[in-house]
């Protein structure tokens, strides 16, 4: 499968996904320069964390106007399956692709550390190969990822199963202390309405080694490539 | 654009009489008063290394495995199969006095430029950092801006901060310290250097725009500090940018990749005079610069102040013409300025010219080269009376004193502090902070094998005794880089003491630099460069003498390197080395009994090698379950930290000692705890025999209280009985101060 990563001026990890989807999941990865205009021939588009134009104005917020993104945009409302992790996350974000705002982490400060999340769908190309319900342990490193919905928007994505990620503990409860930066229901990983966009705020690719300390994420990663082999279809409209 | 400046004093720009007559003297004529403006700045203690340069040269610089000493803007070495490090430690103490968060950041973003301008990419960020007492509001306001600077910038320019160390004494409390270390990697056919060659060569600014920030910067730097600095010298901090930091990385290294750069170097102290006249120097060639041609941020900047600006985010690249296009759209494409204001000459001249107007024109090396002074030094006669640690107060209350350890400063759990840093961006990062004794980056270039990091510094020991302060830094971080399985390379140097026109002051400098030096030859391994740092004194008086050491190890097979938490129930707890400690200059007489004497242990290099190759070949054996290094605290503080960090139990009894707390807490080199399962204990048995080191098994892992006893003749007792929460309640201390 042909992966495209984004790289933004400002990306910080667009490395470090080309080397997990590349040299750990064995796929073909093209980096996709942010002004550039269209996506050639891709199965799937990554957006890295980082610090996309600095996070100027607000996290993400440049980025999402970037020459790339409406390519982008027409890739995810064909059906194109679309990742943003952290950074990339905010951008789908600001781009509209997602829904919900991220403000500054409860406390102010950036907070670099290892979390668990729950998988609550496997609706999403990412999550299909994994349990609902299921743990993961994988590292987050941000100072913006307090998700926010006014309250209508949230039973909306509660209703429609756009959750995708909560943080949990280690058991896999959903518990206030294990809430690293006070997002709105510990939502950790939301999707679009077909479930083709992900973004999560915690870093798959930093934890698909075992050297790393955990291969958790690499599941997200494997989960994706085997719903472009067997081809699953997603709906569109 | 005013090409004459009204006539100075040399005085004011930090010039002596006879300093002025020596510029006269290389000229052969007066200076003009830019020229002299230059000459303050490029002969300033922090640019010209006029105080430190003799002292200095005892420090050795040989390893076959050594690419580039000192002398350039990192130090290099190899690790095999065509891959190098670049490595230095450079300190942004006054600027973090005065503005903390943008002193400390601009400390990142400036020693991630030296690393870069050897070719190198920066994958890792370590900080030596010292302040006053954290009661103190004024220290504790200046420690979190600290803290925000360095993640800020370096979260940002998406470098990794994987370690470094705290400590606090109220002598800082003036004058903190911020002292970062920058590892980058590099191949060996793509090491770039400083060094300006090729008439006709293209001088090419590049990055952000030059502005009337940091003007005189490194000229503040080598003043004392005093009451009105926070106030006044505001103006002499930069302020950084860490995204175009970023873009400043990718850019560079894609210029690097056209073959098309001859020499680069960042414009940090002093600027632009000095990039340009030390990579002229270096090369012995002259160079052009046209100042009218240099991308500005502000109208009606002079030449001295575009000279000397300390803007950051620029760096000054010496380009093949036939390149120039090539090199300057790698620039264009990540957004940045590149702009050819001058060309390279063969006769060895700086010429600063704004049009047709020549405004300055010297010799580089009269710039470069800064008069060597050897100042007096003499022996400050009350150390001997700080050694007399007797009588030693009462040996009570071990339980109490070890969570006053636990809970102090330089001991305490530093979570709060590196949680605020992206410690996994770049994905090597294998032991994190907080986990093991060094930080370990795995290079999946080279796989298995690994980098190991460490960051030591003790200025309460240099002020006891400097020359064996320093010895005991170099040691502490050998011993760190072998818990992790790593041989040491090599070492980077950060020297921080008061002004050395005072004799004294000058004393411990020599004492601490001969320590260092004397130290790595034992270990046979090379200073390949790093910073002096002097004044650094406020009212107060001047800081402890604090020489920080950064020391770079490799790992032969990274996936062996075990990190200090206890791990396994039943596992046996091994000390490795001599178990008698020593309460002179230890932390449990400072923190428990306000006691801030004796002389430190010095110690026994042969014997520390073969402590550490021990535990080196244990952790390579794969039987070592966890490795942790006693410093601070002694005995009891390292087991208690690998109960905490591996959330289980313990049960030990130390070794009878004469007194119970030097037992306990007693401090010396040259000892780490290791812990195995039963099976491998008799192969850890073998290994020390081999050595001739003295091991002796101290306990048990399991449950969770910490229980210990020192051995004695007398009726059983336990010295300690805690559980793991009020330990770990203890360590936590210092989460309020950073949260």
């Amino acid at each position: 499968m042909r992966i495209g990563v984004v790289v933004f001026p400002g990306s910080n990890c667009d490395r470090d996904c080309v080397h997990v989807l590349r040299d750990v999941v064995g796929q073909d990865v093209v980096e996709v320069w942010h002004g550039e205009t269209a996506l050639e021939d891709l199965d799937a588009v990554v957006l890295p964390g980082g610090f996309a134009y600095g996070d100027y104005l607000r996290a993400g917020a440049v980025a999402a106007t970037s020459p790339i993104m409406p390519a982008v945009r027409a890739f995810a409302s064909s059906g194109g399956p679309v990742l943003g992790i952290c950074n990339g996350f905010q951008v789908l974000l600001e781009a509209g692709l997602l829904p919900g705002a991220m403000v500054r982490n409860r406390g102010l400060l950036f907070q670099c550390r290892t979390v668990h999340i729950r998988v609550e769908s496997t609706r999403t190309p990412f999550t299909r190969g994994l349990r609902e319900g299921q743990v993961l342990r994988l590292p987050i490193a941000h100072g913006e990822g307090n998700y926010y919905a006014p309250a209508a928007l949230l039973e909306t994505i509660e209703e429609a199963q756009q959750v995708v990620f909560r943080y949990c503990d280690a058991g896999g409860r959903v518990t206030p202390e294990a809430n690293p930066n006070g997002s709105l229901r510990n939502i950790a990983g939301v999707c679009s309405p077909q479930g083709n966009v992900l973004g999560l705020m915690p870093h798959p690719e930093r934890a698909a080694e075992e050297i790393l300390g955990s291969v958790d994420g690499r599941w997200i990663f494997e989960s994706l490539v085997a719903c472009l082999e067997a081809r699953v279809p997603v709906p569109v409209g | 654009m005013s090409p004459t400046l009204p006539r100075l004093d040399p005085a004011a720009i930090g010039l002596t009489p006879a300093e002025y007559e020596e510029i006269r003297r290389r000229l052969g004529r007066e200076p003009n008063a830019l020229e002299l403006r230059l000459f303050g700045v490029m002969w300033s203690e922090h640019c010209g290394y006029k105080h430190s340069r003799v002292t200095l040269r005892a420090l050795p610089a040989e390893s076959p495995r050594l690419l580039q000493g000192p002398g350039e803007n990192a130090g290099v070495m190899d690790i095999g199969d065509g891959w190098a490090v670049a490595f230095k430690v450079e300190s942004h103490n006054h600027p973090s006095a005065v503005d903390p968060c943008n002193g400390a950041a601009t400390g990142v973003g400036g020693i991630i430029r030296d690393v870069l301008s050897m070719g190198a990419r920066p994958i890792a960020l370590l900080d030596s950092l010292r302040f006053g007492s954290l009661d103190d509001p004024r220290v504790r306001r200046t420690a979190a801006g600290v803290v925000a600077g360095i993640a800020g910038y370096g979260n940002c320019i998406g470098v990794p901060t994987v370690g470094g160390e705290i400590l606090v004494d109220p002598r800082y409390r003036g004058n903190p310290l911020v002292n970062v270390v920058c590892l980058g990697l590099v191949r060996t056919d793509r090491l770039a250097r400083a060094r300006a060659s090729g008439p006709g060569n293209a001088v090419m600014y590049v990055g952000a725009r030059t502005g009337r920030d940091g003007i005189g910067g490194a000229a503040f730097a080598s003043e004392e500090l005093d009451e009105c600095s926070e106030r006044e010298d505001r103006s002499s901090v930069q302020i950084g940018d860490p995204f175009t930091g970023k873009l400043l990385i990718e850019a560079t290294l894609e210029a690097l990749g056209t073959g098309g750069v001859v020499a680069l170097q960042d414009m940090g102290a002093a600027g632009l005079i000095c990039a340009a006249s030390e990579m002229a120097a270096r090369g012995g060639v002259g160079v052009t610069v046209h100042l009218d041609r240099v991308p500005l941020r502000e109208q009606g900047m002079s030449a001295d102040e575009i000279l000397r600006s300390e803007s950051q985010e620029r760096m000054l690249l010496i380009v093949r013409p036939e390149a120039a296009e090539r090199v300057a759209a790698a620039y264009h494409r990540w957004g940045l300025p590149a702009t050819v204001v001058g060309e390279v000459v063969a006769e060895p001249e700086l010429r600063v010219t704004h049009g047709d107007r020549r405004l300055a024109s010297l010799p580089p090396y009269t710039l470069a080269d800064a008069p060597a002074y050897r100042p007096v030094a003499s022996e400050p006669q009350r150390l001997w009376d700080l050694w007399q640690i007797e009588p030693l107060p009462d040996d009570s209350g071990p339980q109490d004193a070890l969570l006053a350890l636990l809970a102090s400063p330089g001991i305490a759990s530093k979570r709060a502090v590196y949680e605020q840093y992206d410690h996994s961006v770049q994905v090597r990062t294998v032991i994190a902070p907080g986990a093991g004794d060094a930080a370990v980056l795995r290079l999946p270039e080279l796989a298995p094998k690994g980098l190991a990091l460490s960051v030591d510094g003790n200025g309460t020991l240099c002020a006891l005794d400097p020359y064996r302060g320093a010895r005991r830094a170099v040691a502490e971080c050998a011993a760190n880089l072998a818990c992790a399985g790593a041989v040491p390379l090599g070492v980077t140097d950060c020297l921080n003491f008061g002004n050395p026109e005072d004799p004294e002051v000058f004393w411990t400098f020599r004492q601490a630099v001969s320590g260092l030096a004397d130290a790595c030859r034992a270990l046979r391994i090379p200073v390949v460069g790093g910073n002096v740092s002097f004044y650094n004194e406020s009212p107060d008086g001047p800081i402890p003498p604090t020489p920080i050491v950064a020391m770079v190890g490799v790992i032969d097979d990274v996936r062996l390197s075990p990190r200090m938490s206890f791990r396994g129930e039943g596992d046996l707890i091994v000390l490795v080395g001599d178990p008698s400690g020593d309460l002179a200059a230890s932390t449990y007489l400072r923190v428990v009994h306000g006691l801030d004497r004796g002389r430190p242990p010095d110690v026994d290099f042969e014997l520390h090698q073969r402590v550490l190759s021990v535990v080196r070949e244990s952790v390579r054996a794969g039987i070592a379950r966890s490795v942790h290094d006693i410093s601070e605290g002694g005995m009891a503080v390292a087991v208690a930290e690998s109960a905490i960090a591996g959330a289980l139990g313990a049960d030990v009894v130390l070794p009878a000692a004469p007194r119970r707390d030097s037992a306990l807490f007693g401090e010396a080199p040259s000892r780490i705890i290791v812990s195995v399962g039963e099976e491998s204990a008799a192969a850890l048995f073998a290994l020390a025999d081999a050595s001739s080191v003295p091991v002796s098994v101290l306990g048990r892992t399991g449950g969770d209280r910490l229980r210990m006893t020192v051995a004695s003749a007398g009726p059983k007792r336990t010295d300690i009985d805690l559980p793991l929460e009020a330990l770990r309640r203890a360590y936590d201390a210092l989460s309020e101060v950073f949260r």
